[in-house]
């Protein structure tokens, strides 16, 4: 989990520094909500980078999530905490653009399904025929990939439920808002995604470790 | 020894587990499920380096020069959400009834004053009883048509449901408007099933364009599960009945102020 807990002191004056800049903006002060987007953007990328997959996908969600505040900042109750706010935001937007390209990619490969279904679909297969040396520098490239297509193959509820629990650390509770779903759904869908990522990637995992324990990869 | 299942596994080790420490004295006795465990955790471990890149130190001001132009001189308020689009339309629709509710009101039995008035109130609920009607005819053939959806090939991995979300989404407008105006007239029978129906239509609108056969069976269980169907169907039935049925007898009240003349 990548989000380190603030001390509560911080978290206190970030969120009271916010709910300033939030009064400010209201009032017609545009730089106020400009101190906001500095703030927050980075942990937005994060976000947005783990749930779309790629850079301009997650540039455009951070983008999409501080218009998207601004248009309804009026909406923003100021008890709450401007950035979980926001972060809610960028995690709609981005669940949005990931249906969007699914069906994009979903258009765009159904010729190949097919081909996938022969070869690439049997891990094991890849791994063997990659095989030769340099092992290290293949077998990771291989993982990578397959880690990424493991992630895409998840439904969009499931990265979600994935990446805020396992990546960002989000509560069940946040995670179950922006899922607009039950807890106890939303625990479930945390244990469906890694139930699938567990089963596609291990094969791959244990074979990089076993290539580890034999000496062929350090 | 009972094993723990893989779902208490990832449960736990992702923290959300209920039996935190049942599972923990058990991991520290059954190797087994530690192995298990180790296994699941190696293949997080192998996930947790894919990295991020990192956009750079002055990406937040990036961001700001992209959206500052975008951005209107004040933001929203939150009275702005009522004059969005769809929300206008559906408020139109609305207004609209009321509209023709008056309207019908004006031009029926002009000439007989104390039942002119019973007579507005009764053309104002019958045209509300009309809507309403539609609407719930609408969204019960809707639910049906999910509730009997069904893959068309038993290989096939996701169904399209996105005609059913995307009316689900436009209903969804619809019966909040009629909830509330239901609660205004003092209908609270008919806001509670608009009540329940918003909350299935809303999990419906929210559910991805394209399911897997498992994500759609468990769509149809909650439908299921609510009686909503059932319950739509009952009042819908009820609705079509008050349409049919002749004007109320006037009161006792209007019958005395009748007799004096």
């Amino acid at each position: 989990m990548n989000r380190m807990p603030p001390s509560v002191e911080s978290t206190q004056a970030l969120v009271e520094s916010d709910a300033i800049a939030v009064e400010r903006t209201l009032a017609g002060d545009r730089d106020a909500y400009r101190a906001l987007v500095e703030r927050h953007s980075h942990n937005i990328f994060r976000l947005a980078y783990r749930m779309t997959g790629n850079r301009h996908d997650a540039e455009e969600v951070v983008q999409e999530a501080f218009l998207r505040g601004y248009q309804k900042l009026g909406q923003f109750a100021a008890r709450s905490n401007f950035g979980t706010w926001v972060y809610r935001i960028a995690a709609n937007y981005a669940i949005d653009r990931m249906r969007q390209r699914q069906k994009e990619e979903a258009r765009r490969q159904e010729p190949k399904a097919e081909d996938r279904d022969g070869m690439e679909s049997n891990p094991l297969n890849q791994v063997r025929d990659n095989a030769p040396t340099p092992e290290r520098l293949t077998q990771s490239i291989e993982l990578r990939k397959q880690m990424e297509q493991a992630l895409a193959a998840l439904s969009e509820a499931e990265r979600t439920a994935f990446v805020m629990r396992h990546w960002e650390g989000c509560g069940i509770e946040e995670i179950a808002a922006v899922l607009k779903s039950s807890s106890n759904a939303t625990k479930n869908t945390v244990f469906r995604a890694v139930q699938k990522l567990r089963h596609a990637l291990q094969p791959f995992v244990e074979t990089r470790g076993q290539a580890r324990a034999m000496g062929t990869e350090p | 020894m009972k094993h723990m299942t893989e779902e208490e596994l990832i449960a736990y080790r992702e923290g959300v587990a209920e039996q935190r420490t049942v599972i923990s004295d058990h991991l520290t006795l059954c190797e087994e499920c530690r192995h298990e465990l180790e296994r699941i955790e190696a293949v997080l471990a192998a996930l947790n380096t894919l990295a991020v890149p990192d956009p750079g130190a002055d990406y937040g001001r990036q961001v700001w020069k992209e959206i500052a132009p975008r951005l209107a001189e004040k933001p929203g308020r939150w009275w702005q959400v009522w004059f969005e689009p769809r929300r206008l339309a559906a408020a139109g629709g609305v207004v609209a009834l009321i509209v023709a509710a008056f309207i019908a009101g004006r031009f029926t039995k002009r000439h007989d004053e104390p039942d002119n008035i019973a007579s507005k109130e009764q053309v104002r609920e019958r045209i509300l009883v009309v809507a309403v009607g539609e609407h719930l005819g609408h969204s019960e053939r809707m639910l049906v048509e999910l509730s009997n959806a069904a893959p068309t090939d038993p290989r096939q991995k996701e169904i399209n449901i996105s005609a059913e979300q995307q009316r689900a989404e436009d209903l969804l407008q619809e019966n909040r408007l009629y909830r509330q105006t239901a609660l205004q007239e003092g209908n609270p029978g008919l806001a509670s099933v608009l009540d329940e129906l918003e909350r299935v239509l809303l999990d419906v609108a929210h559910s991805p364009d394209e399911v897997t056969p498992a994500q759609l069976e468990a769509i149809q269980k909650k439908i299921e599960a609510h009686g909503i169907l059932f319950k739509v169907r009952v009042v819908n039935k009820e609705l079509q009945q008050r349409q049919g049925a002749p004007a109320p007898a006037q009161n006792d009240s209007t019958k005395r102020e009748r007799n004096k003349v």
